[in-house]
């Protein structure tokens, strides 16, 4: 009886191992989890819908504070040359065309529900965590910039030079793409990306981080209370950045 | 009227000349590959702005002709038009030269080169980029069958044209998904439209027949065999088809997209004031790729001369590639909108027409891969019997 048994766990173990196989024929997105090529994919938390809520209101136009803590905790320093140069945020000035009506804000990786970078991607570098959270897989991305065809949002950029003093908990890659992960070693370990704290820390607040789908989470609350937009509503997204006061 | 005899081409001193200067430029493009890897794309012209440049220019002209390229022995086996049979074994050949070419151009364009297998190996079918790899390397093995299958003694006439049928279904699909590559990108006003595909279509009926006339005549010219006037004439009369095929599509779409109040910034852009992409679409695409060839090739005393299908060529050519940098480049330069009914304006070109200069490496990548598909050609034409020893009117039952 024993060693029957014994048979049909193996056997069982044989059918999952071809299902391996072809789950990694089929869906490079689902190989990521199964064979731990991402520990950031792992580590994601399904039940949550990690966002931002960006309050235009309070965004000072003079105030970089955000953009250069982005800098300094992913290491994303550039070369001096604007066009070829890393940007994982940057602000923006909205201007309404009909009332003149100027709002300053920072523009990121939207992390989209349906991200069309995840889409179009040939290899399934880009994709997004069971948590919402947007990335790209440094070992997987073939530098076909495709992806950066298709964002909406000029939220990637290429790394068009060698990198020195990278960052461990932020890889990077010359020739391959890159974009804001969310602070995603820093969300994992229970904390906040450094562009809320920054921004906190040079008193706006103008950024709030939280789970989406937690309606007791302060960023649920406040979204349910005041209205709020997305980037290019026309294209129905479903981004996990939103903004208020636009 | 003889017997059809291909036979190889001898290995003259203007054959030798040729296969030396394409190879110089083939040892340039290693050379610019070797010089972008080692110095990043800082050295290139392209940017976080404009993402794919001069290389994509070269690479899509070259796949998109490469689909056409073997329309010539789709006439053969699919639609029976037997004038064009002895013309079909150089059709697949140039067909498969063209997408080597383009594909090298585009691999060796990438940020990782070096992961060409990842590519090969890890697909996201949700990605038409990911199809078209399936369809590219598809494309090459049913060629190189239908080449096969045309080649052997013996093989039943049946079978050529199921094959040939199903090459072509193949190359309508291959050209429908390089045109979608635009075409689903829903982020930018320059794409974004069902009509890249069948676009895309036409463009490859026209830049491949002309670029096919082309190499037929250098090759007859460099092997010094007799190629009839009225059998260049009869393919230029259908390279002023399809190129007006080509003028009705991008009708279609730009007046389809004036009709949009949304598009008439992009359409502005593009029509009148976008500069060097305005010039290139009214100079180049409409005027030498379509209004001047199609004049040319009616001409009623010019038109009858086999010169006019050559000039014709060159000129759908030089407009081909005006129009892939229009669609290309220039459906990148032009700025995204953030929000409707916003402008933006920021430190990283927001709202600003972008600026691009091609760089060399870029110049030399390109007409590498031109080089690669002209060798290959041409190597073929040495090593294959591919090329009838005569294309005279009289042999081919042309009427002149």
């Amino acid at each position: 009886m024993t060693r029957i048994k014994g048979a049909e766990l193996s056997r069982r173990d044989f059918l999952r191992s071809g299902a391996a196989v072809a789950s990694a024929t089929l869906a490079p997105g689902v190989t990521l989890i199964a064979f731990g090529g991402s520990q950031a994919q792992a580590a994601a938390d399904a039940g949550k819908r990690w966002g931002l809520l960006i309050d235009a209101g309070k965004c000072d136009a003079g105030c970089s504070a955000c953009v250069s803590a982005c800098r300094d905790e992913n290491g994303w320093g550039g070369h001096g040359n604007p066009d070829t140069d890393a940007q994982w945020i940057r602000k923006v000035t909205l201007k309404n065309k009909t009332t003149g009506h100027e709002t300053s804000m920072p523009v990121m990786c939207q992390h989209c529900a349906e991200p069309p970078c995840v889409d179009v991607c040939p290899t399934g570098a880009s994709f997004k965590r069971a948590d919402g959270i947007v990335l790209v897989d440094k070992h997987t991305c073939i530098g076909c910039r495709y992806c950066m065809m298709a964002c909406p949002f000029k939220a990637r950029s290429f790394v068009h030079e060698p990198i020195v003093n990278q960052k461990s908990h932020a890889p990077r890659g010359q020739g391959t793409v890159e974009s804001c992960t969310l602070c995603v070693h820093r969300v994992d370990a229970g904390g906040t990306p450094a562009c809320v704290e920054a921004c906190a820390g040079a008193g706006h607040e103008a950024i709030l981080f939280g789970d989406l789908n937690d309606p007791d989470s302060q960023i649920s609350k406040r979204l349910a209370e005041y209205p709020s937009a997305a980037l290019r509503p026309d294209l129905g997204l479903g981004q996990g950045v939103r903004y208020a006061n636009l | 009227m003889e017997r059809t005899l291909y036979r190889e081409i001898k290995a003259t001193g203007p054959v030798w000349q040729v296969a030396i200067w394409l190879g110089l430029f083939m040892a340039a493009m290693l050379a610019s590959v070797v010089y972008v890897e080692h110095h990043g794309h800082a050295v290139t012209g392209m940017t976080n702005h404009v993402v794919w440049g001069l290389p994509h220019v070269f690479a899509i002209f070259l796949i998109v002709a490469a689909s056409g390229a073997l329309n010539v022995a789709s006439m053969a086996s699919v639609f029976d038009k037997v004038q064009y049979k002895p013309l079909a074994r150089l059709s697949g050949v140039l067909a498969m030269a063209l997408l080597a070419g383009g594909l090298a151009v585009l691999v060796l364009d990438l940020g990782r080169p070096d992961r060409l297998l990842v590519a090969m190996t890890t697909y996201n079918f949700s990605s038409i980029f990911a199809w078209n790899v399936l369809l590219y390397t598809g494309f090459l093995g049913l060629v190189a069958v239908y080449l096969f299958a045309q080649m052997s003694r013996g093989m039943p006439p049946g079978a050529i044209k199921s094959i040939g049928t199903l090459a072509f279904l193949w190359r309508l699909a291959l050209t429908t998904g390089t045109g979608s590559i635009f075409g689903w990108l829903v982020a930018r006003p320059g794409y974004d439209a069902a009509i890249m595909a069948p676009l895309f279509i036409a463009m490859s009926f026209s830049f491949g027949l002309a670029v096919f006339i082309l190499v037929l005549s250098a090759l007859y010219q460099l092997a010094d065999r007799p190629l009839g006037a009225g059998l260049v004439i009869r393919m230029g009369r259908l390279l002023a088809i399809f190129a007006a095929l080509v003028l009705y599509f991008t009708a279609v779409q730009h007046l389809t997209n004036l009709y949009a109040a949304e598009h008439a910034g992009f359409e502005a852009f593009i029509l009148s004031d976008g500069g060097i992409y305005t010039t290139l679409f009214w100079g180049g695409q409409v005027l030498i790729g379509g209004l001047i060839p199609i004049a040319m090739i009616y001409h009623p005393t010019f038109g009858k001369t086999a010169n006019a299908a050559r000039a014709a060529s060159v000129c759908v050519v030089l407009g081909g590639f005006a129009q892939v940098y229009v669609i290309v480049i220039g459906g990148q330069a032009y700025p995204m909108e953030l929000l409707p009914g916003y402008t933006v304006t920021s430190g990283l070109g927001d709202g600003a027409v972008a600026a691009y200069r091609p760089r060399w490496p870029e110049l030399l990548l390109g007409l590498g891969g031109v080089a690669l598909a002209l060798l290959a050609t041409g190597l073929a034409a040495k090593v294959l019997r591919i090329l009838p020893t005569n294309l005279s009117d009289a042999n081919t039952g042309q009427e002149g």
